[in-house]
């Protein structure tokens, strides 16, 4: 049997009907994870065709994008700020509720941000199809799922019918050799990969981090690293699943258990690229010259290390038109930069040990004055394990702002939002203009990079703080 | 669906490059229950100034905007967030097709499910099209052929079952849920 690819074992596992010329695959869905801002309309699909969501049982619902985390609005003594979100929110609550939909609603105690939450529960397993109404579904890709977001049209099409017309995309390796030094997180690694195939790189493929650097990388940051693949215009990014794997879904509440256990185990181990399997292309990355990185464009290609200085690219108008909205110019360092507000949180960072990792820089420190940190667990179940670890009472005591879980200032949907002009170090996904609000500015980096710039009032290296 | 044959139109160009969705509509219009009503708040941040009214400089305020159907934007149109409000956005202004070099895969299959053609060219014909706005467009999606007012005539892919269903104005959905038993039967012999 000729060698194959994690990537093509899961999609020839899932092939209901295989592609043809003219006509695409139907591939089946495992998981559906479903969210309160992509799926009213494919609801409204589903009531005009009087159609029943096929198997409710491989779908789970939450809200996140548009949910405020404001204790006070989430648990009801204030009412949602933001009219249209409250709307949204009720809208979920009672398709849910028609569709016989498991939701995890605005006062559950595992309520969080989707990504987040199926690896959380265990529900993210490898060899799996999982999709969502959400481009970061990437991130599930980590534990060697086969991950993608999808559109509105689509999350109809599961709905009814629990599979998708798709076709194959092609397969990219991207080959991580060596170790990161110290201070440099999956956020640099995945920035510098970003950085160094380009924001369209991986269009049209599906990627597959490889190699030793990725080997050593716990599930956490694996997770952090396949999140950004979209951010490479990547359909997907998968890793395969190991004992680090195995180790994180062990236990969890909707893993497989004991004799159930052993079998998926079993499975889950053919899921990895064949020696000699062959990628329609590759790119080889290496671990150890990736410094912490930060976004100083419009883009999450235009990053570079963070004592670096701006490439001088003027007279290409796109970077003239980043430049002017970012008040930067090519040639200038980033160092030293006053910021505004600091964000941490998302999908891509949001998890209990990039909470960790801003702590080690936050112990026994402030927030430099002016500064509005922003912390935002990405579940309520890491809020819960923060608070109890102490975590929460080191970010208060530095003057931080901690609050519920959701997506907020990620993309400013609930009311989460920097102001135009201010500068925002973020360790969310997306540096677009206006992504975290009408004229704000984005400087995507790491947790401790984020910590450190919220600590100096400035952007700062996080190896100075150590 | 209408069936989808044939686009005739001018261009409207917007240039920049890696124009991603949260340009195209904005997060706080995601608010939104319905497809409908979008096309006002598209690019609404590039289209807009603070008090509402338009910017005069950007493309789509120009009076030779006016009843245009086809989009010309830089490489990579359409990154970023899997929003389908994008399309819905574009179709509701009254944009039919968007050409570029390249356009990212989940806005290309969301464009294509609301009978939006999103069309790849060669970078010379990219350039001319940037070079050119307001030319006249034919686009013809039987022959698979693009016309230039110069008379050249360049071919385009769009995706063999996409293009069957735009031509016929079929619903994939409906292709889909005739494959159930199949999926029945998947399902069936992996349990």
């Amino acid at each position: 049997m000729t060698a194959r690819t994690l990537f093509d074992k899961v999609w020839s596992a899932h092939e209901v009907v295989a592609e043809t010329r003219d006509t695409p695959a139907v591939l089946y869905v495992d998981l559906h994870l479903v969210h309160e801002v992509t799926t009213p309309q494919a609801f409204s699909m589903l009531k005009a065709h009087g159609l029943p969501v096929r198997r409710p049982d491989r779908t789970l619902a939450t809200m996140d994008h548009s949910t405020p985390t404001q204790s006070a609005q989430v648990f009801g003594s204030v009412p949602i700020k933001v009219d249209a979100a409250a709307k949204q929110v009720r809208q979920m609550e009672q398709n849910a509720a028609e569709f016989g939909i498991e939701l995890f609603g605005m006062h559950d105690a595992r309520r969080g941000i989707v990504h987040i939450i199926g690896p959380e529960l265990g529900l993210t397993q490898p060899g799996m199809t999982i999709v969502c109404g959400d481009s970061h579904t990437s991130t599930h890709g980590a534990f060697g799922a086969l991950a993608f977001g999808i559109g509105t049209t689509e999350v109809g099409h599961v709905f009814a019918t629990q599979a998708l017309l798709q076709r194959k995309p092609k397969s990219l390796a991207i080959n991580i050799e060596g170790r990161l030094q110290p201070g440099v997180t999956a956020k640099d690694l995945i920035l510098a990969i970003i950085g160094q195939i380009g924001v369209s790189g991986g269009t049209g493929h599906v990627l597959e981090y490889r190699g030793s650097a990725v080997r050593a990388l716990s599930m956490h940051e694996r997770m952090t690293v396949c999140n950004m693949s979209i951010e490479a215009g990547a359909r997907a990014g998968m890793i395969a699943p190991d004992e680090v794997t195995f180790e994180y879904l062990r236990g969890k509440p909707r893993a497989p258990r004991a004799k159930d256990w052993e079998a998926a185990e079993a499975r889950w181990r053919t899921f990895g690229s064949d020696p000699g399997a062959q990628f329609d292309a590759s790119v080889d990355v290496h671990a150890e010259h990736v410094e912490p990185m930060i976004t100083y464009g419009t883009n999450p290609g235009m990053v570079m290390p963070i004592g670096a200085a701006i490439p001088d690219k003027k007279g290409d108008e796109v970077f003239d038109k980043a430049m002017r909205y970012m008040g930067f110019h090519g040639g200038e360092g980033m160092l030293g930069k006053p910021v505004n507000v600091v964000f941490i949180g998302s999908c891509t960072n949001g998890r209990l040990e990039d909470l960790q990792a801003a702590a080690r820089i936050l112990k026994g420190r402030k927030v430099a004055p002016g500064v509005h940190l922003l912390i935002v667990p990405g579940s309520q179940q890491i809020k819960r394990q923060a608070e109890a670890s102490g975590l929460a009472d080191i970010f208060q005591a530095a003057g931080a702002d901690w609050r519920e879980s959701g997506c907020s200032m990620c993309l400013g949907m609930n009311g989460d939002t920097v102001s135009a002009g201010e500068y925002s170090v973020s360790t969310s996904n997306r540096n677009f203009e206006g992504r975290q609000g009408k004229g704000a500015r984005t400087l995507l980096a790491s947790p401790l990079t984020a910590a450190a710039s919220a600590v100096k009032g400035s952007i700062a290296d996080p190896r100075e703080l150590l | 669906m209408q069936p989808l044959k044939r686009i005739t139109s001018r261009t409207v160009v917007i240039a920049s490059t890696d124009i991603d969705t949260d340009q195209i509509i904005p997060a706080r219009f995601l608010t939104t229950t319905t497809k409908e009503g979008l096309g006002k708040q598209l690019f609404a941040d590039w289209r807009y100034q603070e008090d509402g009214a338009p910017k005069r400089e950007f493309a789509l305020n120009r009076a030779e905007a006016g009843g245009a159907q086809i989009l010309v934007a830089g490489r990579n149109f359409g990154c970023g967030s899997s929003r389908e409000h994008a399309a819905w956005a574009l179709l509701d202004y009254g944009f039919r097709a968007v050409i570029s070099t390249e356009i990212a895969d989940i806005f290309r299959g969301n464009a294509l499910k609301n009978g939006f053609l999103p069309i790849v060219v060669d970078e010379a014909t990219a350039q001319w099209l940037l070079q050119h706005p307001g030319a006249e467009l034919d686009i013809d999606l039987e022959a698979l052929r693009l016309t230039l007012p110069t008379g050249a005539s360049i071919a385009f892919g769009i995706e063999p079952f996409a293009r069957h269903c735009l031509l016929n104005g079929l619903d994939e959905f409906g292709y889909l849920r005739s494959k159930l038993p199949e999926i029945a039967r998947f399902e069936a012999a992996r349990s």
